[in-house]
């Protein structure tokens, strides 16, 4: 399914744990040390540097761009660190993010309850994911590097949905079902 | 006695480090394109296809497979027939400084745990030095990614736990890790000695090629039978769900003390990165 950003509330509803997607237009990078400041300026009733409201969050720090790039090699970072700062965010209207690996039992909770999504692209596949990136400018905390907030233009980004706005989790239940080991437990 | 000025030693180290960001091990990418044919879920064998996509863009077009392009571990082993001219560990250092600022690499250091402001120019290196016997020196670097380095482990167990309570904190690991650590992982164990020297066994055998099975018996049995078992966790490539979990299990051990079994699991992603030349 080829979706454009921002994401509206329809189009998150429609979404289901197991989608592939590509996704099309701006999108904002954000990573640990990002995170923590936009969760302090809420905290302070601050005002943030980008409206997050309909917006996607890609965890990315990418290498520096060589001459003539626009951006350098970006694969998602992961996610789970970025769960003790996601709720706020997705109170603020968030309505997606991008990032690999699974996420807390929190996050699926306030992902129902704020109407949002989940999305994993494949860690690594740093180069690959990059030629998706049409323009990337640096809009907030040009000091972090790496870890600036980024506003992308992106073409087709390839990504799955892994948590839905209804609570599914592709990753849960696509490793139980290939899970052979008797009598392990595949809640951990 | 042969000298071995701190220019040479610097000169390999960026080149290494470069070699290793932008180009995939041989071995690597036949294991990961092995894992593709072997992969039973349709979703795992998506995410295959866009890593060997991906290896082949970085390898042809000169730039970093991975966003993560490490922290820097370099095994130096020196002879005991070479002068070496100079501080060889401000030369390593160096030589990380010219590889991540002259080949766009991303600096991914903090000068302190927590105060973490960046050092920018990725150094400091961790470095682990052995005498060896000789004229040469040989260099291994390895740009160690923290996704998977994050999910790796030291844990002492007791004598009474041995072949099996080893076999069961694997397992454990890798499937509470899930697609943490960009799986298909390759899982490096150090067995043996105590604290650090488990630890320093298991990155080095993260050194070894992916085919070289352990000569010792016993753990060349652990190597078959985990990576087995890995692989029926269902885990899959990138947590996704699937068959292919892991490439390869390594396993180093050395003699410990008759209290102790010491076991660290070192987590070493697809994007495998490590590179040696001797001088």
């Amino acid at each position: 399914m080829d979706i454009t950003t921002p994401l509206t509330d329809e189009v998150v509803k429609q979404l289901k744990a197991g989608e592939k997607v590509k996704i099309s237009g701006i999108i904002y990078t954000a990573r640990d040390a990002a995170h923590k400041r936009l969760v302090e300026l809420i905290k302070k009733g601050k005002k943030l540097p980008f409206d997050v409201d309909g917006q996607i969050i890609y965890y990315v720090g990418p290498t520096p761009s060589k001459p003539g790039q626009v951006i350098g090699s970006s694969g998602p970072t992961t996610s789970y660190r970025m769960d003790p700062y996601t709720e706020p965010l997705l109170e603020k209207g968030l309505n997606g993010m991008i990032g690999k690996g699974p996420r807390n039992q929190e996050i699926k909770d306030a992902l129902e309850k704020n109407n949002a999504v989940y999305f994993a692209a494949v860690g690594g596949a740093a180069a690959l994911i990059s030629k998706c990136v049409k323009r990337s400018e640096i809009i907030a905390y040009d000091d972090l590097g790496a870890e600036a907030i980024r506003k992308l233009e992106v073409k087709d980004f390839p990504a799955i949905v892994i948590n839905d706005c209804y609570g599914n989790d592709l990753m849960e239940e696509n490793i139980k079902k290939y899970n052979i080991n008797g009598g392990r437990n595949t809640d951990g | 006695m042969r000298t071995i000025n701190p220019e040479q030693i610097t000169e390999a180290v960026e080149l290494l480090l470069v070699e290793a960001n932008y180009h995939i091990c041989d071995d690597v990418y036949d294991a990961i394109k092995k894992a593709k044919e072997n992969e039973e879920s349709e979703i795992g064998k998506e995410v295959l296809e866009q890593i060997i996509e991906n290896d082949w863009i970085a390898t042809t077009e000169n730039v970093p497979m991975c966003q993560d392009t490490g922290i820097v571990v370099v095994f130096l082993e020196v002879g005991n027939e070479v002068f070496l001219d100079g501080n060889v560990y401000d030369a390593i250092n160096l030589g990380v400084h010219n590889a991540y600022n002259n080949a766009y690499l991303r600096k991914s250091v903090v000068k302190h745990p927590f105060d973490r402001v960046n050092t920018q120019d990725n150094t400091p290196a961790i470095i682990h030095t052995k005498i060896t016997q000789g004229e040469q020196v040989k260099i291994t670097v390895a740009a160690k990614g923290a996704g998977s380095e994050n999910m790796s482990t030291v844990k002492m167990l007791t004598p009474a736990e041995g072949y099996d309570g080893v076999k069961k904190l694997v397992l454990d690991t890798v499937f509470d890790a899930k697609g943490k650590p960009c799986p298909p992982i390759i899982v490096g164990l150090g067995i043996g000695g105590d604290l650090e020297k488990a630890a320093i066994i298991a990155k080095e055998s993260l050194m070894r090629d992916l085919d070289d099975e352990s000569s010792d018996p016993i753990a060349a049995k652990l190597e078959r039978e985990l990576l087995e078992e890995i692989n029926q966790l269902g885990v899959g490539p990138m947590g996704f769900g699937g068959t292919q979990t892991a490439l390869a299990v390594k396993v180093n051990t050395f003699p410990c003390h008759i209290a102790s079994l010491p076991v660290a699991i070192n987590i070493q992603c697809h994007a495998a990165r490590h590179k040696s030349k001797v001088i």
